[in-house]
């Protein structure tokens, strides 16, 4: 049986070569491994193997041949009678032309419809910071759960550095509240490993300054191993830890993640405001089957909110929240900055503007329907976040304005955001690198051109 | 404690591996080997895209220590996968598929020859990023830990992950909690085309746990019983709650780093020394033709190893190519 060998394709954009040189002649027997030639190929150089024993009977194309295609018969090698590889038929190559245009993706709109609506609750509700909130949070969801625990940095015995996990060690044990050394990317990465094994870490860092170290695990190992195991594995995981700006610790420790990891899909990004809303979602978010990044803030660790004490109570991630009605403009907010906007609006109320005002709550999915509905309303949007304005949550809400509210905006979308600069450590340069609730009333002022 | 081992010179008897094993072993390997000589073929003829990194010369690795492992152990590695994952016993065919970029693929297509799964063989990946496999594995490791199952984990890496920071994170913690892992650092000499004498300030790996009290031995990853006797006293170690252990297996890759390598760092007199003096399949047929099999036997073995290899071949030509519905699916699991 005599076999064709052709020209292979030697790295991942080669379409054609050249012959640089036979290493073998007609007649020469070639056992597997043998180097019958040597191809330049747009890398380098590189040599052929023979892949099965036999003669080569003939050179098809010889050496010094410039330009031969990929998969261009080069040399005929007769078998020996054990050549079983199917002889000398160029494969059916897949279809090489995508089909012409990519399905449709999923409604954006799909977001909140794969969040089942909220009920209003109406059961007992206890006045709490966010920190105890959190921490019920994770202690109602650890004695449901013997599979979630808690994993980082000073969350056991010295009880969290901002007192997040205070009293869970001594509830739960250390054998679920683990101390772990200074090592993100260590114990990301194993807390990653832990949830493709079906256990709940949350992984707390002590600020997200810090996860940076470890987003490679947080984006390419558990964001997007689902989608490259065919939906095979999970990473039912939450990473969680204060984000933004604190008070004066300067540009290292004062950073918003938000954007950066509501780029990802595979990920579900949150970062609440209220009490309720910090135990609801971040409930919601160890019971989730997909690795969810919860972003808290230092500086609203100490405020306090009626939070409700159901053990089943549960924020779905995917909504925003309606935080104030209004008529003449829709201010859109998460995290710390909900309550400047908040401020921002009683001000304005007293000028006469009516401010709409959207605690978006979670940012990947994004709630779409909600902010567009607000807009197709007032017909104003101003967006507000603590983190730069480049490719910001603030960008996105423009781009998407454009795409579902052209015709319905009266004025172009503001942003107010923090400064393009890393945060400044003095007291003055700070405040002015950061939002301030006058600088939320001038853009809600711009936009309403009064 | 890091004790550097002489291997290689035990009698397969005397470690209770019968020849039947033995035989076992030989086809394992052999699979492996024709396998990725095929998808080298494939990948010649434009099949296969991308990234492939192929297993050839190093098969008595994972041979080896899949056979020490119990029903339940977790296995994770990096991007050199396919031998991984046929040892594990996954299908030749979804196997090649997925390097065709097709439906019946493992992932269905959407992982590719770097990033492969099975929950059902408990494979944890085929992971992309050299080094990220350490920690994912040190937590599979504490997954059973946690919950007191008696598994193992063994976690694969290259001597060129061993000069990753996360690496010794993973040690640190493996050793601090005692965690049931074994950390198989397969040395073939090279991390893509730079040399281990270039990359390592010390090229012998093995002690590389030594400021975690973490135990090492060295190995001839070309013998695959001398893996297999290694690997039982390891995975004796990490079950029996001692902590982690690591084995560098000595070995060596015939073929380039990748498909598109020119490996012109090295000669082919160190490869073709390699392949005609220390090849781990020659090694065990010489040793089983020594123990009373006959070639007749070994030549049905090697028919039944290409028919497979020829079937996964075909069945991963013919099968489709994902449907376009397909880019939208398995970004998030259902709430």
């Amino acid at each position: 049986m005599a076999t064709e060998v052709l020209m292979p394709a030697l790295s991942p954009t080669m379409t054609e070569g050249k012959i640089a040189r036979w290493l073998k002649s007609e007649g020469e027997p070639v056992r597997a491994g043998d180097i019958l030639a040597e191809i330049e190929t747009d890398k380098a150089t590189m040599e052929v193997e023979a892949i099965d024993e036999g003669v080569l009977a003939k050179i098809v194309i010889p050496e010094g041949t410039d330009h031969v295609a990929v998969n261009t018969p080069i040399a005929v090698i007769a078998g020996n009678g054990e050549q079983t590889v199917p002889a000398a038929k160029v494969p059916k190559r897949p279809p090489a032309e995508a089909p012409a245009r990519p399905p449709p993706p999923p409604k954006r709109a799909a977001a909140p419809r794969a969040a089942p609506a909220e009920t209003e609750y109406a059961g007992k509700t206890t006045t709490m910071t966010v920190r105890e909130a959190l921490r019920d949070a994770m202690a109602e969801e650890m004695r449901r759960d013997d599979t979630v625990f808690l994993i980082g940095e000073e969350v056991g015995e010295y009880q969290g550095a901002y007192k997040v996990s205070q009293g869970l060690l001594q509830e739960f044990g250390p054998r679920r509240v683990i101390d772990t050394p200074i090592t993100e990317q260590g114990f990301t990465g194993l807390g990653v490993g832990a949830g493709f094994a079906g256990l709940r870490p949350i992984v707390e860092f002590m600020t997200f300054n810090f996860a940076m170290q470890a987003i490679d695990q947080i984006i390419n190992s558990a964001g997007k191993t689902r989608y490259m195991s065919g939906g095979q594995m999970s990473c039912p995981i939450v990473f969680r830890g204060p984000n933004g700006i604190a008070a004066r610790v300067a540009a290292q420790h004062s950073q918003c993640y938000a954007s950066w990891y509501a780029h990802c899909p595979g990920l579900k990004v949150v970062a609440p405001y209220t009490g309720a809303d910090h135990k609801g979602l971040l409930k919601a978010a160890i019971r989730d089957p997909n690795p969810v990044v919860f972003l808290e803030h230092e500086l609203v660790y100490g405020e306090s909110f009626a939070v409700p004490g159901d053990p089943e109570f549960i924020v779905p991630i995917g909504r925003a929240r309606m935080a104030r009605s209004g008529e003449h403009v829709t201010i859109t907010a998460f995290s710390r900055v909900v309550k400047l906007v908040m401020q921002a609006a009683e001000e304005l109320e007293k000028a006469g503007i009516s401010a709409e005002v959207i605690d978006l709550r979670t940012l990947r999915p994004f709630d779409v329907e909600t902010v567009v509905g607000s807009v197709k309303k007032t017909n104003r949007i101003v967006s507000v976040e603590e983190g730069w304005p480049f490719a910001g949550i603030g960008a996105e809400l423009a781009a998407i304005m454009m795409e579902e509210c052209f015709d319905w905006l009266d004025a172009p979308v503001k942003r107010v955001a923090g400064k393009d600069v890393p945060l400044p450590y003095a007291a003055n340069l700070e405040r002015l690198a950061v939002p301030q609730v006058e600088d939320i009333v001038a853009a809600v002022r711009e936009v309403a051109y009064r | 404690m890091a004790v550097k081992r002489k291997s290689g010179s035990v009698q397969f008897a005397e470690l209770g591996v019968s020849p039947k094993e033995l035989l076992g072993y030989f086809r394992d390997m052999l699979l492996i080997r024709r396998f990725e000589e095929r998808a080298g073929q494939m990948y010649g003829m434009g099949l296969i895209g991308g990234f492939c990194h192929l297993y050839i010369g190093q098969e008595a690795v994972v041979v080896g220590m899949q056979a020490v492992l119990k029903e339940g152990d977790t296995i994770v590695t990096s991007y050199r996968d396919h031998g991984h994952m046929l040892a594990a016993g996954m299908d030749p065919k979804g196997v090649m598929a997925e390097l065709t970029g097709r439906l019946s693929g493992y992932s269905h297509g959407k992982g590719g020859s770097m990033h492969m799964f099975s929950r059902e063989k408990n494979f944890f990946g085929g992971h992309g990023i050299v080094g990220a496999q350490v920690p994912i594995g040190t937590g599979l490791a504490f997954a059973h830990y946690y919950r007191g199952n008696g598994l193992i984990c063994v976690t694969y890496l290259g001597d060129g992950a061993i000069n990753q920071g996360q690496v010794y994170e993973s040690f640190n913690m493996a050793a601090l909690w005692k965690l049931p892992v074994i950390y198989a650092i397969e040395n073939n000499r090279y991390g893509m085309g730079t040399s281990i004498d270039r990359a390592s300030a010390r090229t012998d790996l093995f002690h590389r746990g030594m400021a975690y009290g973490i135990p090492g031995e060295q190995v001839d990853g070309m013998n695959v019983l001398a893996v297999y006797e290694a690997g039982l006293a390891a995975a004796e170690h990490a079950r029996s709650g001692q902590g982690p252990i690591i084995l560098e297996m000595m070995t060596y890759r015939y073929r380039g780093h990748s498909m598109s390598d020119p490996a012109k760092y090295r000669t082919r007199d160190e490869v073709n020394k390699m392949r005609t003096e220390h090849d781990p399949i020659e090694q065990v047929r010489h040793r089983l033709l020594d123990n009373g099999a006959n070639e007749g036997q070994l030549k049905q073995i090697e028919g039944e190893v290409r028919d497979r290899v020829a079937e996964a071949a075909q069945f991963a030509q013919d099968s489709p190519e994902p449907d376009p519905a397909e880019l939208w699916t398995d970004v998030l699991a259902e709430a």
